[in-house]
């Protein structure tokens, strides 16, 4: 059995909708992620990667099968303490900060949620690990750059301090350069902290960089779990896989070149 | 090789409230019957750059250049009502999203029989038969079906491969392609690439590949302009990309994650304010394709 | 370390809360300055405000005070720039005192119909489900009668008076602002930040009022400005029909009305309420164009 302390999902299915409109996002899915590992999940847009997350963050519609995140036995509803344990951080940094808010409120509130105490101490703290600064405390989310943005959004999800973090996409809305560094950032933290990296990409590159395994999806199953050797080694044995990787290589021309 | 377009010291600058902003600042290349990359960061210019080949810089943005011909005509001293007859005719450009370049509320077949009204005439029956082998020849399998669907009822990957279709319609001489694939899976990515890629050498055109994927643009063009704060900082052969010299091209293929080569850390691009300056070497504005 | 106001405002990186607060307004205040015509708006309502606030000074004559012997002078007449009504009172001085009376009930509607619309539309938008299905229902109902009939039927049942006329026009002019805010809140609340601070566990109270109102608020506050006009227009409706501000009131409305009379004869009675009505609400709507453009939360805020 895996550590308890991780996240434990089996025979997991997600639907959207009832009846004749009901859409099977994700079909008996099952996978463990040991405590302090760091496990990728890849495939195409609408493949359910992104639905798994949402589902154990208890975002997605309904579901069957068992999860055991963090200790915890998961159930219709998530209990305050699930989310000291367990965060998340979006795809696009331009659309996980409130517009209106400064990164000090976002920050404060996160923490008084959480009902910690000593907030600005806390702040501080945080802005200071996640690489900003106390510059960028008054900051409004028009005034940063979107790797900047990135950076208050882990912030914000390491405000309580879990020891899972959900990473959905973290840098595909990024420039090369700045996924370098929030990918430094990521690898830095998980460190210092112990966390544990389940994280969705579309880019086998960045899954490869940051993760020790993958798991492949494809409409809503996980076709295969390879270790990080044998991605990068290109051996793959379901036909999806092999794709995936030959196509993360660049662009192969099928005919030899005219002329 | 036949010179397609020629641009010389092109700038695009945007009013602010200190001042104006220069958005491109004296790019000069020549495309020929070549597949041209254009890459770099979100704010390079390299967006702009591609529009404003087509003179679609929204005011209050203004566009100058010393000289930009196709063909020998120059693009500078055309009136809108010529420029009108170039965009599309002898320059097309494909968008990133095909969501938005598509009329949501008229069937495919019709916007294409349309595109062939517009550029060549022909019977109601011609244009039609014409629009179907056409969306053959982007790989869709089911063309009658295609041809009656409302572009709502398209994936991602068919939307694009059918734009495609609508640009290459007037067999233009040039074909602009902002971030063509970004919105698309890698494997649908892959097959719409190749659908170019075909189009471009079968027909001789001069394809402008813009793009931020260094990978891609390496191995799909044959010459790749590197652009930095609205300047070409380097120009090389596609292939010898991963050789190329300039600090901020090494800075960026440093900073990419790569499965063939594992790093515990990745290189954080520096950048230095002299990169905005422009390059005291001339940059080759020719390449030769690599036979 | 002296710093002038300038440089504190428009510093990029603000040491306090408040400092940020006030750069952020100071910026919007640059934006909405270029506007010239929002501004010409905003100076208008102020201008309203104070000549509502300084009456008693202003006024050359007791509004009130009737001066049969002197009934429908002409315009510019010793002592009497815009001429006296029927009953001799100095049509200027009742037009300075009716600001008050229009300045009241702008504010009255202001406060009660968007804040109830906010409230149902938001709560209706953010939950869902049957509470949506019967909120949105009822505000159908209200949606489906015209405004001044309905306004009519609840001073008819309440009895005439403006406060009545208020209360009438503000329960009839919320069901559109209940629409707005629904939309906003259906377009928010499935953004990514929603969900973020729901990961925080924040209930649905909190996101609702901390989280969602911020955003509705500015559609809303620019969608009041430009109904303000209307307000004022139904307000000087029921006036008009005699169903709101009672003689002798210098409401605009009633001077309107009372002025009907000898349109023919004596234009100016009628025509000088009129135009005040025509110029307020043309601020207004000035003024909500301006902000339209610097609130509407689609540009990405104030930058």
């Amino acid at each position: 059995m895996s550590d308890v302390q991780g996240i434990d999902i089996a025979d997991l299915n997600v639907w959207f909708g009832q009846g004749p409109e009901r859409v099977d996002a994700v079909q008996s899915v099952s996978f463990t992620v040991d405590k302090g590992a760091s496990v990728g999940l890849v495939g195409e847009s609408g493949s359910g990667k992104s639905t798994i997350l949402r589902a154990i963050t208890g975002l997605a519609g309904s579901w069957s099968g068992s999860m055991m995140v963090g200790g915890e036995k998961l159930g219709r509803k998530r209990s305050k303490a699930f989310y000291n344990k367990v965060q998340m951080v979006f795809q696009d940094p331009y659309a996980s900060l409130h517009p209106r808010h400064s990164v000090d409120q976002v920050l404060s509130e996160t923490l008084s949620l959480h009902g910690l105490k000593d907030i600005d101490r806390r702040i501080i703290k945080l802005l200071d690990d996640v690489g900003l600064g106390t510059a960028f405390r008054f900051r409004y989310p028009h005034q940063l750059s979107g790797g900047q943005r990135q950076r208050v959004a882990i912030a914000r999800a390491l405000a309580s301090e879990p020891s899972i973090l959900l990473l959905d996409e973290p840098t595909s809305a990024l420039d090369v350069s700045v996924q370098a560094e929030i990918l430094n950032l990521l690898s830095d933290l998980r460190d210092e902290r112990g966390l544990t990296y389940l994280m969705v990409s579309h880019n086998l590159a960045v899954v490869g960089h940051l993760c020790e395994s993958v798991l492949v999806m494809q409409n809503g199953q996980i076709v295969e779990l390879l270790s990080i050797e044998d991605l990068r080694a290109q051996q793959a044995s379901h036909p999806y896989t092999q794709q995936l990787l030959k196509s993360s290589l660049g662009f192969v021309r099928d005919v030899p070149r005219q002329t | 090789m036949k010179t397609l377009l020629d641009v010389e010291n092109l700038s695009v600058t945007f009013p602010t409230r200190s001042g104006s902003f220069e958005a491109v600042r004296g790019v000069s290349f020549s495309l020929g019957q070549e597949r041209l990359g254009i890459v770099g960061e979100s704010g390079s210019g390299k967006s702009l750059t591609g529009r404003a080949i087509l003179r679609l810089i929204r005011p209050p943005g203004k566009l100058q250049a010393t000289a930009m011909r196709l063909e020998g005509d120059d693009l500078l001293a055309m009136s809108d009502r010529q420029m009108r007859a170039v965009r599309g005719r002898r320059i097309s450009m494909v968008m990133q999203d095909p969501k938005f370049s598509l009329n949501p509320v008229m069937r495919v077949g019709e916007q294409i029989v349309e595109a062939y009204r517009q550029s060549s005439g022909g019977g109601r029956k011609e244009r039609k038969q014409r629009a179907l082998a056409m969306l053959e020849s982007v790989a869709i399998r089911d063309p009658e079906r295609v041809f009656n669907a409302y572009p709502h009822e398209m994936s991602g990957g068919m939307g694009q491969r059918i734009m495609i279709a609508m640009m290459l319609i007037p067999d233009p001489r040039i074909l602009i392609a902002d971030e063509p694939t970004s919105a698309l899976d890698v494997t649908v990515q892959m097959q719409v690439l190749n659908i170019m890629d075909k189009l471009v050498s079968e027909r001789g055109m001069g394809l402008i590949f813009i793009s931020h994927d260094l990978n891609l643009v390496s191995s799909f063009c044959d010459r790749v302009l590197i652009m930095y704060a609205g300047r070409v900082v380097e120009s090389c052969r596609a292939d010898q990309l991963y050789d190329a010299k300039h600090p901020y091209t090494r800075g960026l293929l440093n900073s990419l994650p790569r499965l063939d080569a594992p790093r515990d850390r990745l290189a954080v691009l520096k950048r230095d304010p002299s990169w905005r300056e422009p390059l005291a070497a001339q940059i080759p504005t020719s390449g030769m394709p690599d036979e | 370390m002296s710093v002038s106001l300038g440089e504190w405002l428009n510093d990029e990186s603000p040491t306090s809360r408040s400092q940020a607060r006030f750069s952020s307004i100071y910026h919007g205040w640059i934006e909405f300055k270029a506007n010239r015509l929002a501004l010409l708006g905003l100076i208008i309502l102020i201008v309203l405000v104070l000549v509502a606030a300084f009456a008693p000074l202003l006024s050359p004559h007791d509004p009130f005070e009737q001066n049969l012997a002197n009934r429908l002078a002409p315009l510019g007449t010793d002592g009497h720039v815009f001429g006296t009504d029927s009953l001799g009172r100095d049509i200027l001085s009742r037009l300075i005192y009716g600001s008050r009376i229009t300045l009241y009930i702008v504010g009255l509607v202001a406060l009660i119909a968007p804040v109830a619309g906010l409230f149902i539309g938001t709560v209706a938008g953010y939950i869902g489900g049957w509470v949506d299905i019967v909120l949105m229902r009822f505000t159908d109902i209200f949606l489906a009668f015209p405004r001044l009939v309905l306004a009519l039927a609840f001073v008819a049942a309440l009895g005439a008076g403006i406060e009545n006329a208020v209360l009438a026009i503000a329960l009839t002019a919320w069901p559109p602002y209940a629409r707005i805010a629904r939309a906003e809140t259906l377009s928010i609340r499935r953004s990514d930040y929603i969900s973020a601070v729901k990961l925080q566990g924040a209930g649905a109270l909190r996101i609702i009022t901390r989280h969602i109102w911020p955003l509705c608020i500015a559609s809303l506050v620019v969608r009041i400005t430009l109904d303000m006009a209307g307000i004022i227009l139904a307000a000087a409706g029921l006036g008009f029909l005699g169903l709101g501000a009672r003689p002798p009131s210098p409401e605009w409305g009633a001077m309107i009305a009372e002025g009907r009379r000898f349109i023919l004869d004596f234009w100016w009675v009628a025509t000088i309420p009129g135009i005040a009505i025509f110029i307020v609400s043309l601020a207004f709507n000035l003024l909500g164009d301006g902000l339209r453009d610097l609130l509407d939360p689609k540009s990405g805020g104030a930058s």
